[in-house]
């Protein structure tokens, strides 16, 4: 089955429908549909083994998405953020791929590759206006949908794999099929070569919920967004959430009373943070969504109930939930395992799996999965007895101190428990004696002075254990955070080996 | 019969793709489903006329086979005569 069902059914359904606004341009089904299906000729045409978007969202991602998989080609939208050694790479692992945006950078950076170049504007066009045989037959959508490369913050990026059967496990068993009220109205913000911004194009689509695209954001155009467009719906990273929160304390002036769901993913989400919005978007029902790029997005959900309990609860364990990536989707599983692939108990440290129809953990270069489906997810964790789970970061990113396994997570929740300290990421450093001890680079919160490491060093010893306690402490301006506000250790681990 | 499969009905307008089957016939409306709409319509049996609706998705109860319906018609779906009830999806908040 071709994931280019979920247009033609939302079109089927309500041709007239406005789908998508972008930059005050609407776009109703039937008309992505006419593009898509006209993208699909120019595809075809080009002979290219990929279709990579190089630009920020608008309506051509949506068109290259289905129109892509309409002509049998992985659709592979690349980060333009990244610098010009890193795309150069990714470019030659595509070629010859008809790439859609920044056509100058492609020539400079990837010339003799055999790619076909074609500005934004160039690219909707002629899909617009490509003839489209009355009989035409389109790829029945049994290979590669999506290949996305990932974010690479511990090595160097993968070709993750999503067939098509894994988008539409997820899609058909996550969205009810035109649930959505004529004013719903979704607002998306994230990048189109991230796995939550291609599932938001899916999901939205199918449930026939109109798509508000910002293609480049700031805290001040997503409110005026709200406002403008009667927004229902959003999804955020952290960072975007702790910047709107900002500019609404300054006190932007903004109506967002049309907004009624907020869900956030992609990274950590700051305690303060969503305390916060909790209170001042106290009228939305908040939504926790976990998931990975090699899961076609989410796999667990922490939802408004959850989020409006924890947040009511006296229970300390009900409510560290705020922190907590909620439960299992119906249709899917997880387990935490240890270090030799067996199931722990609750409560228990170890690693992430999952298993489910949406879950493809395959790379270009080889599958993940186990024997049995599951996927490693290399996230480690926890699951407390009410099946609640509980994010303590990468696998990769555990220090091992003279064998003893530490997650990072747990002693930086501790020093932010501190007064002083705004932010804070440990992570290995080497040592002679121990292998590896707890480094920490700290974010001082601004009006207060910097502690004294010893009270610092205190404080983990008496939350935690003394092996736990850091050997070295650094404070620093900022933390680097990668634009879906994944924190890059891998930085800081350079910072504190100087 | 494999999924993937669009099939259509004989007696109604009803579309249908196969997400799982077995090795029955599928039937709308009384007929057997087929990817050709037959050149004279398959009269619309009244034990199967309540009819099928878009975007729901159809199951039998042993969860051999399920359809997904993708253009509504007044014919209601069958596997050998016995009829196949709408998959309860539970809601969810929309999460992306």
């Amino acid at each position: 089955m071709n994931i280019a069902l979920l247009l033609e059914m939302a079109a089927e359904a309500g041709s007239d429908r406005i789908g998508l606004v972008c930059e005050g341009r609407r776009w109703s089904y039937a008309e992505l549909l006419t593009a898509a299906r006209g993208a699909a000729e120019l595809i075809g045409a080009s002979g290219a083994s990929h279709v990579a978007l190089l630009d920020e969202s608008s309506e051509a991602a949506v068109i290259a998405l289905f129109g892509a998989a309409l002509a049998g080609v992985p659709y592979c939208p690349l980060n333009y953020r990244l610098a010009d050694e890193d795309l150069a790479g990714l470019l030659e692992r595509v070629a010859p791929a008809l790439i859609v945006g920044d056509t100058g950078r492609v020539e400079r950076l990837a010339p003799g590759q055999g790619h076909t170049t074609l500005a934004r504007s160039d690219f909707v066009a002629a899909a617009q206006e490509a003839e489209v045989a009355p009989d035409r037959e389109y790829d029945a959508g049994e290979g590669i949908a999506v290949q996305l490369f990932t974010s690479g913050t511990t090595a160097a990026p993968k070709a993750a794999i999503l067939r098509h059967s894994n988008l539409l496990g997820y899609i058909l068993g996550a969205v009810e099929f035109a649930a959505a009220d004529e004013d719903d109205a979704a607002l998306v913000v994230v990048p189109p070569y991230h796995i939550a911004g291609i599932s938001a194009l899916m999901s939205s689509i199918y449930a026939a919920r109109r798509i508000v695209m910002l293609p480049s954001f700031t805290p001040e155009a997503w409110l005026a967004l709200v406002e403008a467009e009667k927004v229902t719906n959003a999804f955020v990273v952290p960072t975007m959430l702790t910047r709107i929160i900002a500019v609404m304390e300054e006190g932007a002036a903004a109506d967002v009373a049309s907004l009624r769901a907020v869900a956030y993913g992609g990274g950590k989400m700051p305690l303060e943070v969503i305390q916060k919005a909790l209170e001042r978007f106290a009228h939305c029902g908040f939504t926790n969504a976990y998931g990975l790029t090699e899961t076609s997005s989410t796999v667990a959900l922490l939802g408004p109930d959850d989020h409006r309990e924890a947040l009511a609860s006296d229970d300390p364990k009900v409510r560290a939930r705020l922190t907590s990536l909620g439960q299992p989707l119906p249709t899917v599983e997880i387990e935490i395992r240890d270090e030799d692939g067996k199931v722990v108990g609750a409560n228990e440290h170890g690693e992430i799996y999952v298993r489910g129809e949406q879950v493809s953990g395959e790379y270009k270069e080889k599958s993940a999965l186990t024997a049995d489906g599951w996927f490693p997810t290399r996230d480690a964790g926890y699951m407390d007895e009410d099946g609640y789970i509980f994010l303590s970061g990468r696998a990769d990113d555990v220090i091992v101190r003279g064998g003893e396994n530490m997650s990072p997570g747990e002693i930086e929740d501790v020093l932010l428990t501190h007064a002083a300290v705004a932010d804070a990421c440990a992570c290995a450093i080497p040592s002679v004696e121990w292998g590896e001890v707890v480094g920490v680079a700290l974010v001082l919160r601004d009006g207060h002075l910097e502690p004294a490491e010893d009270e610092l060093r205190e404080l983990v010893r008496a939350r935690l254990r003394s092996s736990r306690v850091p050997a070295k402490i650094a404070f620093v301006s900022e933390l680097p955070y990668n634009e879906m506000g994944k924190l890059l250790r891998r930085e800081v681990k350079g910072i504190l080996a100087d | 019969m494999k999924p993937g499969t669009r099939l259509k009905s004989a007696a109604c307008d009803t579309e249908v793709m196969v997400i799982r089957c077995g090795t029955g016939t599928i039937e709308c409306g009384g007929a057997a489903m087929a990817e050709a709409k037959p050149a004279e319509a398959a009269a619309l049996s009244a034990e199967f006329s309540a009819g099928s609706l878009m975007g729901k998705r159809y199951v039998d109860a042993a969860g051999a086979y399920e359809l997904l319906c993708v253009k509504p018609g007044k014919g209601s779906l069958s596997v050998d005569g016995t009829a196949l009830t709408v998959k309860d999806a539970k809601p969810l908040p929309a999460s992306d």
